[in-house]
């Protein structure tokens, strides 16, 4: 179907595994996918994936950054307790609430093992017991091996992700995990997919950025060594859900996300909507009030200051194995930054000093 | 392979058809007669013509699920899908997980509330199975109502798997697997009259077992299940109930049934005449279709043999291939003692 060309590659992301910090075996499935549209391409010294998409004619050109965050939300064994079951500890922030009854993977360096978040049976369980949530520390990983066998397997250390197939929902949503954020990394390929066909003097550095879920780490250093003139995140947001308020959630389908607020550029958010206008491409707005909790936080004050957006498609049950979001606003936004980026020119980055 | 078939076959209490058409299919060629009575429940007969005691092996199809009650139409539930439980569900287990709806699985997740929406004290208190929905990606009612209606029943999507060292792992070993140990005995033949129940609606009160076995009138009756383990990190030992790995478990007491002594030392002496391991189960609560069967007409002797689940009634199962493996010896062992004559009534 048009505008899905990366639908299987989205689907083949969301189930791989990468914490913060050990991103690698997802960077090596978006370095293929990336290669399709450059061949220059390096990874830095924290891990984040950068490629550069050269524009048009004689320098200097615009120097633009496409970037998403390839982490995912991810826990540590801190304890082997008696009996062989694991305790963890965040690595990104889950609700653990959302744990019990879930499938994880125990990578260790031996390989990874399948696991399970214990959950006491109803049968055992008193009325007054029902009323509480266990908090982290009293859940434990059961990986049906003898104590002995465990010990000699799993390191304290060893990181847990969640196990969890992808799902196909109607109108092309799908249900799976690190949805946050891979669907933005879908966002940049389809973003290089249109961009094909379109003319721009715009160099295009796509970024897979490490470290994002536990304080945008890897984007500090992407700031400082792309040093682009304009920085664009690609991050997931809310979805709407009952029980949200009305500026904390957003339609599925309703296009993507535009951030507003002091951390963006008003110019280049300007500009944005105007495009969108301009193409007919549905979009929502997302007000923010300090530094928004993804890489457009680190990206605003990298070295002198950078120019920074923030877009990216709403998602429903974020941080939970069953994060929900619609292919068609990744390829709505997909539109969005190509169109924006063919739009931008030498006038355009020197107008954003101008006030 | 049949676990996994088993395992993964759709029957919430009183919408048993999927699974009770998966058992149909094993069992056929390997019985003499089979019938479905009025509830539902699978009925089949092995050496019927054979001397002996009426001995019934029993075995629930049903297993716990959801029911679609409400198709939402207003603000921000529009489209989405209110449920509550078919049978025991700890609505604590249900968050992040996805289901499928209706025969045509319609796959589904149930989400909550993200976690930075979330205020801290709102993270100790359960989410009430009221405040959880099921999303299948709809737009609005119209698209959900074509989809699925009031009514329609749903599952846990988990699949069934090897995990850790000789144990699996799945959704409804309670009772998939008491019913594959009723199939696998089924496949050798006795000098007695057998009969099969694949019962329906024991999770909401073993309804389905009261009807079967007035139907088959049997001397002896054996229900076979899967039951409550919780041999894990912080359980006391006499919370645990089972312990897994540590071989079939006997009922002695629990929520329906007081063992029959004569019948449990039977197959005690069976099990270490074989050498079978073997366990008693240590809670009184829960209980099996032997507590309703037990009742039936002038009542019935017999027992239960168990293989012990962890996380039962939750997404995802774990139990031990062994457990499983000396549940079966130990089935046959007990029906060729009685066929030999080694228990009177």
């Amino acid at each position: 179907m048009a505008g899905y060309k990366h639908l299987e590659t989205l689907r083949e992301l969301v189930t791989l595994h990468g914490g913060p910090g050990f991103e690698h075996q997802v960077r090596d499935r978006i370095r293929t996918a990336f290669s399709e549209y450059t061949t220059d391409l390096r990874v830095d010294t924290l891990g984040n994936l950068i490629g550069v998409v050269a524009g048009e004619g004689e320098g200097p050109r615009p120097r633009i950054l496409l970037s998403a965050h390839m982490d995912e939300i991810a826990l540590v064994v801190s304890r082997i307790e008696a009996g062989g079951f694991l305790r963890v500890v965040q690595t990104g922030g889950f609700d653990p609430r959302t744990l019990v009854g879930q499938e994880v993977y125990v990578h260790t360096k031996e390989g990874r093992y399948l696991g399970i978040v214990g959950s006491k049976p109803p049968h055992l369980t008193a009325p007054e017991e029902r009323t509480k949530a266990a908090p982290l520390e009293e859940l434990f990983i059961d990986i049906a091996r003898p104590e002995s066998s465990v010990r000699k397997l799993v390191q304290i250390g060893d990181r847990v992700t969640l196990a969890r197939d992808v799902y196909s929902l109607q109108n092309d949503r799908l249900a799976g995990k690190s949805l946050d954020n891979r669907t933005s990394v879908a966002i940049i390929l389809e973003t290089l997919e249109v961009l094909k066909k379109l003319r721009h003097t715009a160099d295009v550095y796509v970024v897979a950025s490490v470290q994002e879920e536990i304080g945008v780490r890897g984007a500090a250093t992407v700031g400082y060594g792309v040093n682009p003139d304009i920085a664009i995140a690609i991050d997931v947001t809310f979805g709407d859900f009952p029980g949200q308020a009305a500026d904390e959630g957003f339609e599925l389908d309703g296009g993507p996300a535009i951030s507003y607020g002091p951390n963006l550029h008003m110019k280049v958010f300007r500009h944005l909507t105007a495009i969108a206008d301009r193409e007919g491409i549905p979009y929502q707005v997302e007000l923010s009030q300090g530094p928004v909790g993804a890489d457009a936080r680190a990206f605003q004050i990298a070295r002198a200051g950078i120019a920074t957006a923030l877009v990216g498609i709403p998602l429903r049950y974020m941080h939970t194995s069953v994060e929900t979001g619609a292919y068609r606003d990744i390829v709505a936004c997909g539109r969005l930054l190509a169109q924006y980026i063919a739009d931008v020119d030498a006038a355009t980055v020197e107008d954003l000093s101008c006030y | 392979m049949l676990l996994k078939r088993l395992s993964e076959a759709m029957g919430p209490s009183g919408f048993e058809d999927e699974i009770r058409n998966v058992i149909r299919e094993e069992v056929t060629p390997l019985v003499q007669d089979i019938r479905t009575d009025v509830l539902g429940n699978l009925l089949v007969k092995h050496g019927v013509d054979k001397p002996g005691p009426r001995v019934m092996l029993d075995a629930h199809m049903d297993e716990v699920g959801l029911m679609i009650v409400q198709v939402c139409e207003n603000g921000r539930e529009n489209g989405l899908l209110k449920f509550r439980a078919l049978g025991g569900i700890d609505p604590r287990v249900l968050v992040s997980k996805p289901v499928f709806i209706g025969e045509a699985r319609i796959p589904g997740v149930i989400g909550a509330k993200p976690i930075h929406l979330q205020a801290a004290s709102e993270r100790r208190k359960p989410l009430a199975m009221d405040q959880l929905y099921i999303d299948i990606g709809a737009r609005d009612a119209k698209e959900a109502r074509s989809l699925v209606k009031p009514g329609d029943v749903a599952i846990f999507a988990t699949q069934f798997g090897e995990i850790g060292e000789g144990a699996i792992k799945g959704k409804s070993f309670d009772d998939r697997l008491g019913c594959a140990l009723l199939i696998e005995a089924l496949r050798e033949s006795y000098d007695l009259p057998l009969f099969g129940a694949f019962t329906v609606q024991e999770e909401i009160g073993l309804r389905g077992a009261q009807a079967a076995a007035y139907g088959i009138n049997p001397d002896i009756a054996i229900a076979l299940e899967g039951t409550v383990c919780f041999d894990v990190v912080g359980a006391p030992s006499h919370g645990q109930s089972t312990v897994m790995g540590a071989g079939p478990a006997l009922t002695v007491q629990d929520g329906q049934t007081i063992a029959d002594r004569r019948f449990l030392d039977f197959m005690i002496h069976v099990a270490e005449k074989h050498d079978i391991p073997y366990q008693l189960r240590r809670v009184k609560g829960g209980s099996n279709d032997f507590g309703a069967i037990h009742k039936v007409r002038a009542g019935v002797i017999g027992g239960g043999i168990s293989v012990p689940v962890r996380y039962i009634h939750a997404p995802a199962q774990v139990a031990s291939l062994d457990d499983f493996n000396n549940s079966l010896l130990l089935v046959k062992a007990v029906l060729r003692e009685i066929e030999q004559g080694g228990f009177s009534l």
